[in-house]
């Protein structure tokens, strides 16, 4: 493949680390990274954590050196929007009308954070935390004392929660369904968390739906009204409610799409050229019976390995996706670690003491082992990572 | 700032001069250096930046407990100049430092 031009749109962390391993694979056709924040990659974990609490400031986040780029002959361009996919004549075209023609393609998108859908939510005293604009803000008006409410008890959220709460304001946080996480973690690590959370006086309120934000029209935010007719003062509200995939161009482009671009194990889209990856694609898994669509940096820095493997290599020896997923988030100084999927299981066993705060869950779907959750106990997370990969492998080769 | 030089299994080395306030897995990181992973991005959870210090002049923060049950899950052995590279702040104290890289991180 050496020559022919490959393109990433999208420049987090799953689109840098295609470029980085590109040139790792020893492709040395021309690379051209495309994003459209006007910073170049950077480590978006820390935004609702350590850059939030102000122990980590926005230089320290680049993933890579300028001179990286320069050295690796990446042509890095940020603050650049892509306006379509002209897939006929193979080009990327940027809204200033350029177009970048490509041999490969890798979509590494990302994910959009959900708009909550009420009256109110459009106020500026609204937030959403995805980039690092949007986390400068926050933590612009987290520099006085506020009354925050953080809609939705998703991993964003209550890492805002923890984060305010930590720096003395007052957090409310609003869920809609009965626990915390409760998409993501088993029942055990749920009432861990809100315990944490209650323990450090934020206050939780569950089953709870938003009605309207209130507010004065060019000045501040007055409550959060909720159906009911609760209402809970405000002067700062944060919406976590997750996230969609970005998937526009994908679609106007007329590639598969469905929850995500759809991929094959390959992470190949409807169209053999393009490739997609990290939040913005729906892949086939070893880890769970149906298409996975994951948010995290694992799962970004994973896939952006493989495609590149694959495209540098031009498919030969190509390997499926098969990585072990896993995740983590920080609550105050507690570290939840999820591996594997343990979404859809339907049995836990504990390991460990809860009421020491150091504890896991294992989580099985009939006889198999889908996943682990483990609070404070890092090694045990480890070693869950190998048993899966080890399972995996079995799974794989049958 | 301090100079670090990353030895390789093989022999090779890579220098860097890491800014203060960095810390030895990030100015890796940051220059693409192989042989560190640094997986979590250094919040201390995955045990992918291990290196063997080979000479440091200045004390670096000792090991906690997180660290210690970390160092027992790594991919090549622990040995008892082992640290995790995301717990080594550089600061204006450190001038120089040598690290030797394991043969794998995963």
């Amino acid at each position: 493949m050496a020559g022919s031009p490959i393109v990433i749109v999208g420049a987090g962390q799953g689109g840098m680390q295609a470029a980085a391993s590109l040139r790792d694979a020893g492709f040395d056709g021309p690379v051209t990274l495309v994003g459209a924040e006007p910073q170049p990659p950077y480590d978006r974990p820390p935004l609702s954590k350590q850059y939030l609490n102000g122990e980590v400031d926005a230089a320290a986040l680049a993933l890579r050196t300028p001179a990286f780029y320069q050295n690796q002959d990446i042509d890095l361009r940020v603050d650049t929007r892509v306006a379509g996919i002209d897939r006929a004549n193979a080009a990327v075209v940027l809204d200033s009308g350029a177009r970048l023609p490509y041999e490969r393609l890798i979509l590494a998108t990302g994910s959009i954070p959900r708009r909550l859908p009420v009256p109110g939510a459009d106020h500026p005293g609204v937030l959403v935390l995805r980039t690092l604009a949007q986390a400068r803000v926050l933590r612009d008006r987290l520099a006085a004392p506020r009354r925050v409410v953080v809609i939705g008890a998703g991993f964003t959220g209550l890492e805002v929660a923890a984060a305010a709460r930590s720096a003395g304001h007052e957090v409310t946080v609003i869920e809609a369904l009965d626990r915390v996480l409760a998409r993501a973690v088993s029942v055990p690590v749920s009432e861990h968390v809100t315990r944490l959370h209650r323990g450090r006086g934020v206050d939780i309120r569950f089953g709870r739906q938003v009605e309207t934000i209130e507010g004065e029209a060019d000045g501040p935010l007055r409550a959060v009204r909720l159906a009911g007719g609760e209402s809970v003062p405000a002067d700062l509200v944060v919406v976590g409610i997750g996230v969609v995939p970005d998937t526009a161009l994908a679609a106007e482009a007329g590639l598969a799409v469905a929850n995500g671009v759809v991929v094959d194990a390959y992470l190949r889209t409807s169209d053999p050229a393009i490739h997609a990856i990290g939040d913005c694609a729906l892949f086939p898994s070893p880890f769970a019976d149906d298409p996975l669509r994951l948010e995290s940096v694992q799962n970004a820095v994973d896939q952006a390995k493989c495609a590149a493997e694959f495209i540098a290599k031009d498919g030969l020896a190509a390997r499926p996706y098969s990585a072990v997923p896993w995740f983590w988030t920080d609550q105050y100084s507690d570290k939840l670690q999820i591996a594997g999927i343990t979404t859809g299981h339907d049995r836990t066993e504990l390991a460990g003491d809860p009421e020491q705060g150091r504890f896991s869950v294992h989580c099985f779907r009939g006889e198999r082992l889908v996943g682990v959750e483990s609070i404070n106990r890092p090694a045990e997370h480890i070693k869950a990572r190998r048993q899966l990969a080890a399972a995996g492998t079995l799974a794989g080769a049958v | 700032m301090a100079t670090i030089t990353y030895r390789h299994p093989d022999g090779s080395t890579t220098v860097l001069d890491v800014p203060s306030g960095s810390n030895v897995m990030r100015g890796a990181l940051a220059n693409g250096v192989d042989g560190i992973e640094g997986e979590c991005g250094g919040d201390g959870i995955c045990a992918t930046c291990h290196v063997y210090i080979e000479q440091c002049p200045v004390a670096f923060p000792p090991v906690d407990e997180n660290e210690d049950e970390l160092l027992d899950c790594t991919a090549s052995p622990r040995r008892d100049n082992s640290r995790l590279s995301c717990q080594l702040p550089i600061t204006d104290e450190l001038s120089t430092l040598v690290v030797l890289l394991p043969e794998k991180q995963v």
